[in-house]
């Protein structure tokens, strides 16, 4: 069992040095996908299943969209054809596909064992979680909310569009 | 061999270590946005170890504040990207190394 823990630790690295490595944005974008999975099945070994399921829909589900389709916004036009095609190349999904396909062997194998927790871990439950945050945490998590908002109205502000004389020269 | 609180921890660093390589040799903003990501990812993977080690459920709020913190940084921090390649058609990030002053 916690050769599943080295296993996943291993594709992660793996992952993550790919991510680094990679000249186009859309490969690395990919292996960070694959990264984030295998974090998400380390958290789950830790004893965090509900931090382990907000990895897999927040990180590398909302995030990792939203990176997607900032990068698919720099090529516009007639040559974003050609690179459809060659995203659409075993070339570009072989790797990340055998490291995901590793990842849910593992997953489908540490269900089958749930449930099971590294030895000097425990679990901690959603509802503890939410006990602590709404208990301990709440000033915290209000500046929590503040942030995001502020988040929304800052990239709000920056992706609108202005005036081509108001950007060249404020001098 | 068993998962001991030092073999997390070694994980989790070297994957901070691995994006703060990619940070400091990249030079295109998506890549350097995507190496915060890993470094932020790492530091949460520290929260949830020492939190599961000492079974307190604090470290596993920790990640929610980090998780929260990295949607608004990449909201924000892609805004940038996308008025920089506006502007200058390119996403180098030592294009951008001169202040307006």
């Amino acid at each position: 069992m916690t050769a599943t823990f080295y296993v996943a630790g291993a594709i992660a690295l793996v992952a993550t040095f790919m991510v680094v490595t990679r000249t186009n944005a859309v490969h690395a974008l990919l292996y960070l996908i694959v990264s984030l999975l295998s974090v998400a099945i380390i958290f789950y070994q830790l004893g965090a299943p509900f931090v382990a399921a907000l990895e897999v829909i927040i990180y590398a589900g909302a995030i990792m969209v939203v990176f997607i389709f900032v990068v698919m916004m720099f090529n516009l036009g007639p040559a974003s054809v050609q690179q459809e095609r060659a995203l659409l190349a075993p070339a570009m999904w072989v790797g990340p596909g055998v490291l995901a396909i590793l990842l849910a062997g593992e997953l489908v194998y540490t269900l089958a064992l749930s449930p099971h927790v590294e030895a000097g871990f425990a679990v901690i439950t959603p509802k503890q979680v939410g006990q602590k945050l709404f208990d301990g945490y709440f000033i915290g998590l209000e500046l929590a909310s503040l942030l995001l908002l502020a988040g929304l109205v800052g990239a709000l502000h920056l992706a609108r569009p202005r005036p081509v004389a108001n950007l060249e020269g404020s001098s | 061999m068993p998962v001991s609180m030092d073999t997390v921890l070694a994980l989790a660093g070297l994957l901070f270590v691995i994006g703060l390589l990619g940070v400091l040799v990249r030079r295109n903003v998506i890549f350097i946005l995507m190496s915060i990501e890993i470094m932020l990812n790492a530091a949460g993977l520290a929260f949830v170890a020492a939190g599961a080690r000492w079974h307190q459920a604090d470290g596993q709020v920790m990640f929610l504040f980090i998780l929260a913190m990295a949607a608004a940084e990449v909201s924000v921090g892609l805004a940038l990207v996308l008025r920089l390649y506006r502007q200058w058609s390119t996403l180098d990030a030592d294009i951008a190394s001169t202040l307006r002053g």
